[in-house]
């Protein structure tokens, strides 16, 4: 990476005087941050392109050819083995995933709520700065008692047991982003439901939640990449039958004798990763402001 | 009263989670890290035993140099690219969410695809190597440099994090600061380094302390793409836990180690406590 020290000098001098005569190299240096952005664009593509492109060759292609180089004679031979062998998987992700984003959602939005308005005041305040360690801690200080404790309540190895651990380690998350929110809305909206007679619990369903539509979206996206990428809660509580794919997708990759089948690897890579950057694309600016919304409270 | 009652079941999931949950399991794991425990929680106290084990394992003192060299890169690649990316942003006015979407999309790639992808990449026999002859990119078989290669892998995943907060807080400055600096005939690049990046120093440090916190996490990106190896060269901490808990089937070394990693994520909090003091945000 090069800084753009000298050569960017010109355009932060005012225009008008040096309209007439621009110095020599006023043109490149305007275009300067673009072409530095595009050389960074084309590096952070690189990954994609080359899975993308990788899944459409023939391994004889693959050996012939440079990686950079698009499908000369695409097919989609990869493609079918990788959706084959990781159709149970994405199934188990699915099935882990969607109960896992919608209760992980509803109870941080629950305790979000009790901890931004309830009276208990000092209790509030002690448990959310708890939360917020609890979400910086490193999952391996849980998990030996987590699975006694789930293997105990008979849950060890099955999706419910996954979907629980997943709600738990995520609820830490959930309930400080929904508190940041409640606490941004506007008292006279509470206070107007209060008047009316509503109380704790209905103030909460038919006029807190009901107006933090957005902010649910918000928190189930970033749920929602956080549990499907998942691979040590997915590894250590789903069980042999349950792997969700991030777990199904290493095994495939690390198991194949004799020669790697590359292009099968990317395909799989692709396809394990589709689906969160299908999300991620199309939610861009709602994807950025959860991040961004649970980075500043960090 | 009814309404307390109501308020105390809204908290409860919350209340219950963290005590018994959090706080319960943690207490338990830094308790088994004091017994002699094996593949089940029943050995008897050993006092510090299993820390003087641990320190004397070569493989658990490897994972720590590795984790150094790891962290250090990882967050310095990361850092830099990303403050990078959000002022040639914060200048570019045009297609800037085309951008961010560009930079920012390897965060929403799981580690696991991330790792496969970079180890495919820095293949000797397929990857960049094989585009450029022999200059040097077979890091993933050199144990010197295999762990710089998958920092560069964490920071093609983090730089886009870094740019986004970066670039949230230069929008949130004083436009007037900027005009003026113009009207001084300030440079640009002084601007920045002088007036601009210090505005927003609050954002660099939570940027730092983040990807301190996700450097001593890091797993999935070392299981995928190099598995440890070659020999002990990319072995890292969080990796050394889920081996000795549940292949080496050692829970209390394993939760000595565990703790080891709680102890320094306490110390990186107690920093960022402290630096947001002085800084003031």
């Amino acid at each position: 990476m090069v800084l753009p020290t000298t050569t960017t000098r010109a355009t932060g001098t005012p225009a008008a005087t040096r309209q007439a005569i621009p110095p020599p190299h006023a043109r490149w240096s305007r275009h300067l941050p673009t072409a530095l952005l595009a050389g960074a664009a084309a590096a952070f593509l690189l990954p994609l392109w080359v899975m993308l492109a990788g899944s459409l060759k023939s391994m004889d292609e693959i050996h012939r050819g440079s990686l950079l180089l698009p499908p000369l004679r695409p097919t989609l031979d990869a493609w079918r083995q990788a959706v084959g062998a990781l159709s149970p998987g994405l199934l188990n992700s699915l099935l882990i995933t969607v109960p896992a984003v919608l209760l992980s959602t509803l109870l941080g939005a629950l305790s979000g709520y009790a901890l931004a308005f309830s009276r208990w005041r000092a209790s509030s305040r002690a448990l959310s700065n708890l939360l917020v360690l609890a979400a910086f801690i490193p999952l391996q200080l849980f998990l030996y008692p987590a699975v006694l404790g789930l293997a105990w309540a008979g849950l060890f190895g099955s999706l419910a047991g996954a979907v629980l651990a997943h709600v738990v380690f995520g609820l830490a998350l959930t309930t400080i982003l929904f508190k940041g929110h409640f606490e941004q809305l506007p008292l006279e909206l509470l206070r107007a439901a209060q008047i009316d007679g509503a109380g704790f619990a209905r103030t909460f369903f038919s006029v807190v939640l009901p107006v933090s539509m957005p902010m649910c979206a918000v928190v189930m996206l970033l749920q929602f990449t956080g549990i499907w990428n998942d691979f040590i809660v997915g590894l250590v509580f789903a069980g042999a039958e349950n792997r969700p794919m991030t777990v199904q997708f290493t095994n495939i990759v690390g198991t194949t004798f004799g020669e790697r089948a590359y292009n099968v690897e990317m395909a799989s890579a692709l396809f394990t990763a589709a689906l969160p950057l299908v999300v991620y694309f199309f939610s861009g600016r709602l994807f950025v402001r959860g991040v961004l919304s649970g980075a500043v409270k960090g | 009263m009814r309404e307390r009652l109501v308020e105390g079941l809204f908290i409860a999931p919350a209340l219950v989670l963290t005590l018994v949950v959090f706080v319960g399991t943690m207490v338990w794991t830094v308790g088994l890290s004091f017994t002699s425990s094996r593949a089940l929680p029943i050995g008897h106290w050993v006092g510090a035993a299993q820390y003087v084990r641990l320190w004397h394992n070569t493989r658990w003192t490897a994972s720590v140099e590795d984790l150094a060299g790891y962290a250090f890169a990882y967050v310095l690649l990361s850092l830099v690219v990303g403050v990078l990316l959000a002022v040639l942003l914060d200048r570019q006015a045009r297609f800037e969410s085309a951008w961010r979407t560009v930079f920012f999309y390897p965060y929403a790639v799981s580690m696991v695809v991330a790792g496969l992808v970079w180890q495919w990449l820095l293949n000797p026999v397929v990857g960049l190597q094989s585009l450029f002859g022999d200059t040097g990119f077979a890091w993933l078989s050199n144990p010197r440099l295999a762990i710089y290669a998958v920092a560069l892998a964490g920071s093609w995943q983090s730089a886009g994090l870094v740019m986004v907060i970066v670039l949230a807080a230069l929008k949130g400055i004083d436009p007037e600061i900027r005009r003026a600096a113009a009207l001084d005939g300030i440079p640009v690049w002084r601007t920045y380094v002088s007036l601009l990046l210090p505005q927003v120093r609050g954002a660099l440090v939570a940027a730092t302390l983040l990807l301190a916190m996700a450097a001593a996490r890091v797993y999935d990106l070392v299981v995928a793409m190099t598995n440890g190896g070659p020999g002990n060269a990319t072995e890292l901490p969080a990796k050394f836990v889920m081996a000795y808990l549940f292949v080496r089937q050692n829970v209390g070394l394993a939760s000595a180690a565990a703790t080891m990693l709680l102890l320094a994520v306490a110390l990186l909090l107690t920093i960022a406590w402290a630096a947001r003091r002085a800084v003031g945000r």
